[in-house]
């Protein structure tokens, strides 16, 4: 263990600043999310995920936010447990008929002022699931959504754009 | 062995490829599910159909299939779950999504149907109702001490849904029962009628962990019940996304099942790997996930000499690394404290729920679809199976790890072995010929099945089958007197799907 920990002292870290976008670098955007974040909320933003009945791909995604690639806690942004701790509920899925309720109070439990982020292609409009008996068929028609990261699923840098257009339009 | 497949008596049905389908009467289906009780053929699913119920089989030492077929013009059948447990929840879902009752199950309760559908039994002889919810009957627990923790679905992690009530003593778990079915988004009906394209959409949309592995398998059946070649260099490239996938989701595993554990260094460093995967396969085929990237037929997207020099630095970087992981792993004391004799699945369990994937490979059953029935080309690569036999969470830690290893290895051996050609060969659908087909894939997790029947380009009924249907029951069973606090870390080692399990 010593010598990984030791190897991690000399070694150049792999959180990425440099790779470009194709809209803006992202270490541009890691500056600007850090800034928006500071000055709405004190360089703090929890953030609860959802899952509404999703394949699972868009939670791989979001799980590597945390990775040592995209450090998402260095904005100040960080997964929470309880949605009674968040600011924004992250919600992926086509919203399942059987999530309905469970999203729904778990929109309640989350204190205000509070956003929504629908993630991913089926949270838009359902998806490739739209017609089911069993989906809902798009987050809006459950909670009001702030901001669709579109994507099937999303890349971790889209949902890092994401979060930092809430903030703009939050702040 | 393989006698016994070939002893079920039954009219065999024209156009099931690759393995047969007869028609049995009442009397052989129980004669099967007795089979299965004494442990002679290992069950690999159970579904509906129009006005009949349909029943895979292994045979794991010959490693034949032989798919069964029962019609019921009642809505009833023989229950399976009355002599063999793991069929259990197959026919409460048959049930749920067909109406059809298995007679003499000794569960009867609903398992997707939550009561929040508008519609009950929508593949069978539908009806419009009103969501109606009544509360469900968790088994009854009696005794001095006890009280319940209620967990989900929407858990404190980013994970799927599912509900867990959980009963215990003081720290001790005395029983745990899951109740599941809130990923269910009807994938079944949405097959109803699809066309092949969509089809291959919406199966590599099951589980998105295992978007290759279900594209891969639907991509099998298709090309079975079309009689289709796929040409050589999209087999091997078939094999190099299942092996991507495979090493992506090992590195997130072990990594997570770690984390579990509170040691956070070793999920950093897997998260660094798996990063490093996904990236490869990105640039190799234009997806993270490599959703949509097997097609039937063949691929859809052709690896190019950038791709190549991609997975040789991915491969270079994780053999470097993943040895001082191991060693890491293999060293830690505080860690191997929490891994080793928890969670322990017996291995006759795994041996009768036939658990596919490191859940099975990790208490000693040595199956792996890869090897039997075996596909190709991995009857023409070099291999090893992983097989530990202590069945507790360090077991199934050492499966990956091991499996890693091997994936490495594959991998190594498709590129060297790349053939050049096309990648996709046409699908020969003509309009009205139905023409019925199977697939087995090894995905991550463990086999995945798929099944359908096509009429024209069509898509009559396709049922496919999670590996976690065999694998979740088992994880009920190796919490009991485990500790609450190690929940997480057994769970995660079992890492079951929701989705795919949900449908």
């Amino acid at each position: 263990m010593r010598k990984i920990l030791f190897q991690s002292l000399v070694r150049r870290p792999l959180t990425e600043a440099p790779p470009a976008t194709d809209e803006a670098p992202l270490a541009e955007l890691g500056a600007e999310v850090d800034r928006a974040a500071r000055c709405r909320l004190g360089r703090s933003l929890s953030i609860r995920q959802v899952d509404a009945g999703s394949c699972n791909g868009c939670e791989l995604e979001i799980h590597a936010l945390n990775n040592a690639f995209y450090d998402l806690e260095r904005f100040g942004l960080r997964f929470v447990a309880s949605p009674r701790h968040a600011d924004v509920l992250l919600v992926t899925g086509p919203v399942t008929k059987n999530m309905r309720e469970a999203l729904e109070r778990t929109y309640a439990a989350t204190p205000d002022p509070k956003w929504v982020v629908g993630v991913g292609a089926c949270a838009i409009d359902g998806g490739v699931f739209k017609t089911s008996y069993a989906c809902v068929g798009g987050l809006s028609d459950v909670v009001p959504v702030d901001l669709y990261v579109p994507g099937c699923p999303p890349s971790p840098q889209a949902l890092l754009r994401a979060l930092l257009t809430l903030l703009k339009e939050a702040a | 062995m393989a006698a016994l497949i070939d002893r079920i008596e039954g009219r065999r049905i024209e156009g099931h490829r690759p393995w047969p389908r007869l028609v049995v009467s009442e009397q052989v289906w129980r004669g099967i599910a007795d089979e299965l009780a004494a442990g002679r053929l290992v069950l690999v699913g159970l579904w509906g159909d129009s006005g009949c119920v349909h029943m895979a089989v292994l045979d794991e030492e010959a490693g034949d299939i032989a798919v069964a077929s029962l019609d019921c013009p009642q809505p009833r059948y023989p229950s399976v779950g009355a002599r063999h447990p793991p069929a259990i929840r197959l026919e409460r879902a048959l049930h749920d999504l067909y109406g059809m009752h298995a007679v003499g199950s000794p569960d009867s309760r609903a398992w997707l149907d939550l009561g929040f559908w508008d519609v009950r039994h929508p593949l069978g002889k539908s009806r419009r109702v009103a969501a109606e919810r009544t509360p469900y009957p968790f088994l009854p627990v009696e005794g001095e001490g006890l009280h319940q923790i209620p967990v989900g679905p929407v858990h404190a992690g980013i994970i799927e849904p599912g509900h867990f009530r959980f009963t215990v003593n003081g720290e001790t778990v005395v029983r745990l029962e899951q109740r599941l079915g809130y990923a269910h988004k009807g994938i079944e009906s949405l097959m109803t009628g699809a066309s092949l394209d969509r089809g291959a959409r919406l199966a590599g949309r099951t589980s998105g962990d295992s978007t290759v592995a279900y594209a891969f398998a639907f991509a099998q059946a298709v090309e079975a019940a079309l009689e289709t070649t796929v040409p050589p260099r999209a087999v091997y490239l078939r094999a190099l996304m299942a092996e991507l996938e495979r090493l992506a989701n090992h590195f997130g595993d072990i990594g997570a099942i770690c984390n579990d554990a509170s040691f956070a260094l070793m999920h950093a460093q897997c998260g660094i790997l798996r990063e490093m995967t996904v990236r490869a396969a990105a640039a190799c085929f234009g997806h993270r996930l490599m959703m949509d990237c097997i097609v039937p037929g063949g691929v859809a997207r052709d690896l190019d000499r950038a791709g190549i020099a991609s997975l040789r630095a991915l491969m270079k970087e994780a053999n470097r690394i993943f040895p001082q992981l191991v060693e890491l792993y293999d060293n830690t004391a505080s860690l191997q404290d929490r891994t080793a004799t928890s969670g322990v699945v017996r291995s006759e369990l795994a041996r009768q729920f036939g658990a596919g994937g490191y859940v099975g490979r990790a208490s000693g059953r040595a199956y792996d679809a890869r090897k039997r029935p075996g596909y190709a080309p991995y009857d023409r690569l070099d291999f090893e199976m992983a097989l530990f036999d202590a069945g507790d969470v360090n077991a199934r830690v050492w499966v990956r790890i091991r499996e890693v290893e091997q994936s490495l290895k594959l991998l190594a051996q498709i590129l060297q072995r790349l053939p050049e050609g096309p990648i996709a060969a046409p699908l020969n659908t003509s309009a009205d010929r139905i023409v019925e087909g199977s697939g087995l894939v090894e995905g991550f997790r463990g086999d995945v099945f798929v099944w359908l029947r096509l009429e024209g380009d069509r898509i009559a009924r396709c049922h496919l089958r999670d590996p976690s249907w065999f694998q979740w029951p088992l994880l009920e069973a190796a919490i009991e007197g485990n500790i609450v606090a190690d929940f997480p870390l057994c769970n995660k080692s079992f890492n079951c799907s929701y989705s795919g399990h949900d449908l």
